[in-house]
């Protein structure tokens, strides 16, 4: 109930709506929710509502914490 | 919600298919083996279900070491709910000026006697199912001679688009809508969870905290939680790659005696939350003395009603709706289950009269609850892979 996925908002519409494309197909959903949305931007998209922006530059530090706690038990016998 | 599964279908998605890098998860499981001190333990409770589904689907429990072990917690809002708010629903149903709008997972969930809000509407009751509470206020403005009640549930992040309807059907004057209200708080039924008698409680040495909820509400409620009861909480991402990083931190958490709120999930959770959110809720909601919760029974202060100033829009009193406490089918075990007290598989029922087809209790229905999570992959042993 609580699943949300990532959406791209490929246009802004009246009334806080906004359409979004889910691995190419397209759903209009609110905006009522967020914030400064801009097209272009990926956001959680849950039960017709855009919930949060997804932060790209996290997305990507998150990968990189990751890839240093690998790192640095690389090659030690488990 | 149904028309919105996270499964990608094989594809690329971004932001998703480098959270379930097989790769990555057989490095990441690696090092959660090395961190965790050898003979000792770690219980987990991951407090959502949108976890216990991951952890299931992608058989996390199979990566990690033997004594991590992750325990399904109650934050599964459809096997929350007790039967009587079903029962009061289908009873709401069934008042021939009344359409029920509700969200598809709660259809099949068991009520008394064996009914359900399915076999209510086969027997003829306007029930329709809805994707969003967009849908609801739609139906009111195109049927204005029909009642049309929105059946709410779910924690907080469902919480706000059920505010944004009511502040709309406010400020656009629809007269026949209202809000079945059953919005309930996930701070709180940690606490609940902790704070239950050492018999009836389960050890638990931290939290894998919840995704989406915490988009909403921040990381920040969760610090007082840590902090009285002495236990650490990592908000995490509901892919497997986000579970495991939880698991990690809070192997490393218990390791150095920390009892610390971290955030896994920084690409959408922030401290303070969605400010906007937070004030369409508090603008349309209060919170109720108590509520009953399948599980952990009457909990004070642990779930919202409509503010007075919104009365007119709430169903329980504009049908003066009665909820009087009903009981589980007394061979279902999912009260245990939701307290993290036992495991699917214990249950008797599991399997064999109880099944995703014949569901004798809700954590069957939902595909977040803890029994369904299990029939549909423990059960084979055959996770979904990982895309490598
Ligand atoms: S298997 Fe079915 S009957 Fe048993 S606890 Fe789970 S939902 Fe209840």
């Amino acid at each position: 109930m609580c699943l949300a996925i990532p959406a791209l908002v490929t246009e802004k519409l009246p009334d806080d709506m906004a359409r979004v494309s889910l691995e190419g197909v397209s759903k209009i959903i609110s905006l009522a929710l967020v914030d400064d949305v801009a097209v272009g931007d990926y956001v959680i998209l849950h039960v017709g509502y855009a919930l949060t922006r997804l932060d790209a530059a996290e997305a990507e530090r998150t990968l990189a914490l990751l890839d240093e706690a690998i790192a640095a038990h690389d090659g030690v016998p488990v | 919600m149904t028309a919105c599964r996270y499964d990608s279908g094989g594809g690329r998605m971004k932001y998703v298919t480098e959270y379930r890098d097989a790769a990555r998860a057989q490095a990441l499981a690696a090092t959660i083996r090395a961190e965790a001190a050898p003979g000792g333990a770690y219980a987990f409770m991951e407090f959502c279900g949108g976890h216990t589904h991951a952890i299931s689907r992608y058989g996390i429990e199979d990566l990690l070491p033997p004594d991590i072990r992750m325990i399904h917690g109650p934050g599964c809002p459809v096997c929350v709910l007790p039967v009587g708010r079903i029962d009061a629903a289908i009873a709401l149903a069934r008042n021939p000026r009344v359409t029920l709008c509700t969200y598809a997972d709660l259809m099949r969930v068991p009520a008394s006697r064996g009914n359900s809000l399915q076999k209510a509407k086969a027997a003829g009751a306007d029930i329709r199912m809805v994707y969003s509470t967009l849908d609801a206020l739609r139906i009111a403005a195109a049927e204005p001679a029909r009642e049309v009640v929105f059946f709410a549930i779910g924690f907080e992040t469902t919480t706000p688009p059920t505010a944004i309807a009511v502040q709309r059907a406010a400020r656009d004057g629809l007269a026949n809508f209202s809000v079945f209200c059953n919005h309930v708080l996930t701070p709180v039924a940690m606490r609940a969870i902790l704070a239950t008698d050492a018999a009836d409680s389960v050890h638990l040495d931290g939290f894998v905290g919840p995704a989406h909820v915490s988009t909403v509400i921040g990381t920040e409620p969760y610090r007082a939680v840590a902090a009285e009861f002495r236990k650490p909480v990592v908000v995490a991402g509901f892919e497997p790659l986000d579970v495991m990083q939880a698991v990690l931190l809070l192997v490393r958490q218990v390791n150095e005696g920390r009892c610390e709120v971290e955030n896994q999930y920084i690409r959408a959770v922030t401290e303070a939350g969605n400010l906007r959110a937070q004030a369409a809720v508090a603008e349309v909601f209060d919170l109720r003395d108590r509520f009953e919760w399948r599980g952990l029974g009457w909990v004070p202060h642990s779930a919202l009603r409509l503010r007075s100033e919104f009365s007119r829009f709430d169903a329980e009193i504009r049908f003066a709706l009665e909820t009087p406490s009903a009981s589980d089918n007394p061979a279902c075990e999912c009260a245990a289950i939701l307290r993290g007290k036992k495991r699917p598989a214990e249950c008797r029922l599991f399997g064999t009269a109880c099944t995703p087809e014949t569901p004798m209790g809700s954590c069957m229905v939902s595909s977040e609850g803890a029994c369904a999570a299990t029939w549909s992959y423990g059960r084979f042993r055959q996770p979904a892979r990982l895309a490598s």
